[in-house]
């Protein structure tokens, strides 16, 4: 038959055999046929319809599973089979080729080179890559800076390029394609390659890690020290580059879509930066998942494997000093509690303990919830603008029975779990401080009650000691409590009373904060010692009572600072030194 | 007759008070239905609705202006509102008629008004047989200021 059919084409084209220029022009004509302008709108707009279509299907799936009636069980899968097509078909619509934003590279290089004095030739492969217009869009920025930083940090002076023995044209090579159903994005280029002491020591100077924590970094650990905000190696600080903001943004933008980035640098030839971003953002494979009644999905893509502990699973769970880690084929994994970080009440009846392994940056912790459910295509839809400070979720998405449920932002939730913090925390920190004369500090704060009402917080740097002393060892000199305390008369401050609050009775022991000034200590008296916190506290109604600094939020509870030398006054102990 | 001074609101009760959203800011009033909590969000925020496929953040309108918290049992109502960053529903115990008012009738709410109720005011409108409290709808929507978890 078909070849029947292609005999009778060569046939006509024989016969026919058009004039040269007409066939040309024929061509051009089926090109123009083949490909029309649409409105991205409306791109959108039907993008929009197979996620509602996507999840009736969800929901006719749903009620498919209990049904006997084979016709309508072939009929809905038939509509299953249509509707991934269909999606998949839209989605090709909204793909657009890297080479799209590909194309002003050159000249960017060529402009940037010709101003920095350097001979830089830029290589492009893999431009026909496709991707998500969103995608496209997001990722258009991240990339150009990574270029720019190519040129303008990575490659050297055609002079010094010579004398090192390499050609004098420097080479920045991009190159796209997919893999594992990710894009993947290189920026190679062969200079100077990133210096690591340098890297390191600017990292110590600026404050944003100490100098034992950097003597114990990885060459990754270090190398992604330059994504961190404020960081800039470059000596002096020009038009394009040297300011040290842009590669914590470039990691930021690239992390809102999904995707990852990681640097190799091999010093004196070169740096990579490889990208790692989904083909699209619209409809995402995820994990919904059941915590405290509430349903959440989990994108996939941050999902490396479930673990389920039956039985009494707690038994499993071990705490490294109050932080609950379970051992994973050997080494420890971090714990989060879904329910404790949303603040919703613990599931009752310990049967068995889900836990969902996510990664996160470079760390992999796991996080416990109630209950595993299922894995399923979900739309995802932004939340209201109302919503939008929240870190905790990275959008809604609509389950097959038409109810909302939260899709988990893992990255927030892990930076909030504090996972993440050894680093980030003192950039945070260093930050808040440096940039702005708002009295924010992270701190240390040590957490007690004097009575039933309310709250007190030290900065924990204040504190000495803290005691517990047998009341009979209190004795009163003049008008004070006193008690003799490592060879010295120490004065008793019992707070509640000198700030006017209502005493509680003294129990069994007392507990003292042992406050120490210029080699003299006093004993602040409290009801019970609570905690110590790592907060980040703005202080409010400063000075509206003697004794008291003002109050800040801590965990979430409203708390008095108190100030010592103000309280000390209040009672009437002298706190003058001795000369 | 001059028309342009009337004026049409959408108006509902809350704790017996009488309010109004001008008309063309509502896009529907919708039965009550169930919710998707947002955790740790503002208390204000009482959940998430699906509306046609649309994720719409409901805001309990008597949270957001300091009013006692509605009756176990009680069913408020969705007014649909459009705001610049998408649909946002508000929560309300009753839904009232669509009224026409005279600018004339317009005053600024009364000094006397205390806190949150005062803020969230333009104006009041006084109507024949009771006052209309007119909702600053962008004022009310507006939670970016209320702390996260304010319990």
């Amino acid at each position: 038959m078909d070849d029947n059919l292609n005999a009778r084409r060569g046939e006509s084209r024989d016969t026919l055999s058009p004039p040269e220029p007409e066939v040309a022009e024929h061509r051009e004509l089926d090109v123009s046929h083949s490909s029309i302008r649409v409105d991205v709108g409306l791109l959108d707009k039907v993008m929009n319809l197979v996620g509602e279509l996507v999840l009736a299907r969800n929901q006719i799936l749903q009620f498919t599973s209990g049904q006997a009636d084979t016709a309508f069980v072939n009929a809905s899968q038939r509509l299953n089979l249509v509707t991934t097509e269909l999606q998949e078909g839209v989605m090709k619509t909204r793909m657009q080729p890297v080479g799209k934003i590909w194309n002003k590279f050159p000249r960017v290089v060529r402009d940037l080179a010709a101003e920095c004095g350097k001979e830089v030739e830029l290589e492009l492969e893999g431009a026909g890559t496709e991707l998500d217009k969103t995608v496209l869009e997001a990722i258009k920025d991240p990339l150009t800076h990574i270029i720019r930083n190519a040129v303008d940090h990575g490659v050297e002076l055609p002079e010094t390029r010579v004398a090192a023995g390499k050609p004098r044209t420097g080479h920045i090579r991009l190159r796209a394609f997919h893999e594992g159903g990710k894009v993947n994005l290189e920026i190679l280029d062969d200079g100077a390659g990133i210096p690591l002491e340098r890297v390191k020591q600017k990292a110590i100077e600026q404050g944003l890690v100490t100098s034992g924590r950097a003597a114990q970094m990885s060459e990754r650990e270090i190398l992604n020290l330059i994504f961190l905000p404020g960081l800039s190696t470059a000596g002096k600080v020009s038009d394009i580059s040297g300011r040290g903001v842009g590669m914590d943004v470039v990691k930021t933008n690239i992390e809102k879509i999904g995707g990852t980035v990681d640097i190799q640098s091999v010093p004196g030839q070169g740096t990579t930066f490889r990208i790692k971003i989904p083909l699209t953002l619209a409809i995402i494979p995820a994990l919904t998942v059941t915590s405290g009644g509430d349903r959440f999905a989990i994108p996939q893509a941050n999902l490396l494997e479930l673990v389920r502990l039956e039985g009494n699973g707690s038994a499993a769970i071990e705490m490294v000093s109050g932080a609950p880690v379970y051992r994973l084929r050997g080494s420890l994994l971090p714990l989060v509690y879904l329910n404790r970080e949303l603040k919703k009440p613990a599931a009752s009846g310990e049967q068995a303990t889900n836990i969902v392994v996510l990664q996160a940056d470079d760390r992999s912790f796991g996080l416990v919830v109630d209950e595993i459910n299922d894995t399923e295509e979900i739309v995802v839809k932004p939340l209201g603008k109302q919503l939008k400070g929240s870190s905790n979720f990275a959008g809604g998405t609509i389950m097959g029975d038409g109810q909302v449920a939260l899709i988990l932002d893992v990255l927030g939730l892990a930076q909030k779990a504090n996972l993440l913090a050894e680093i980030g925390a003192e950039t945070a920190a260093h930050h808040s401080r440096g940039a702005s004369e708002v009295q924010d500090n992270r701190e240390l704060w040590l957490v007690f009650r004097v009575n039933r009402s309310g709250q007190l917080a030290l900065p924990l740097s204040l504190i000495s000691r803290l005691e517990e002393l047998e009341p009979s060892t209190v004795e009163v000199s003049g008008n004070h409590e006193v008690v003799q305390y490592r060879g010295q008369i120490m004065p008793l401050v019992p707070v509640a009373k000198t700030l006017g609050m209502e005493p509680e009775n003294r129990g069994q022991s007392l507990s003292v904060i042992v406050y120490s000034q210029e080699g003299r200590s006093v004993g602040l008296v409290v009801s019970e010692i609570l905690e110590i916190v790592e907060e980040e506290i703005t202080v409010e109604g400063r000075g509206q009572q003697a004794g008291l600094l003002g109050s800040a939020v801590i965990h979430q509870r409203v708390t008095n600072l108190l100030d010592v030398p103000g309280l000390l006054a209040a009672a009437q102990i002298p706190m003058e030194t001795r000369a | 007759m001059n028309m342009g001074t009337e004026k049409q609101f959408c108006t509902f009760y809350l704790q017996g008070l009488f309010f109004g959203i001008e008309v063309e800011k509502v896009q529907e009033v919708i039965r009550y239905q169930g919710m998707t909590e947002v955790p740790l969000a503002a208390n204000v925020i009482a959940g998430l609705i699906n509306l046609r496929g649309q994720i719409v953040t409901a805001i309990d309108l008597r949270k957001r202006l300091g009013l006692p918290s509605r009756e176990a049992g009680e069913v408020p109502v969705n007014v649909v509102v459009r705001a610049d960053g998408g649909a946002v529903s508000l929560l309300v115990d009753e839904i009232g008629d669509v009224v026409e008012v005279d600018e004339k009738m317009f005053e600024a709410a009364p000094s006397t008004l205390k806190g949150q109720s005062r803020e969230l005011l333009t104006g009041v409108f006084k109507l024949k047989d009771k006052l209309l409290l007119a909702l600053d709808t962008e004022k009310a929507l507006d939670v970016s200021q209320l702390a996260e978890q304010s319990n």
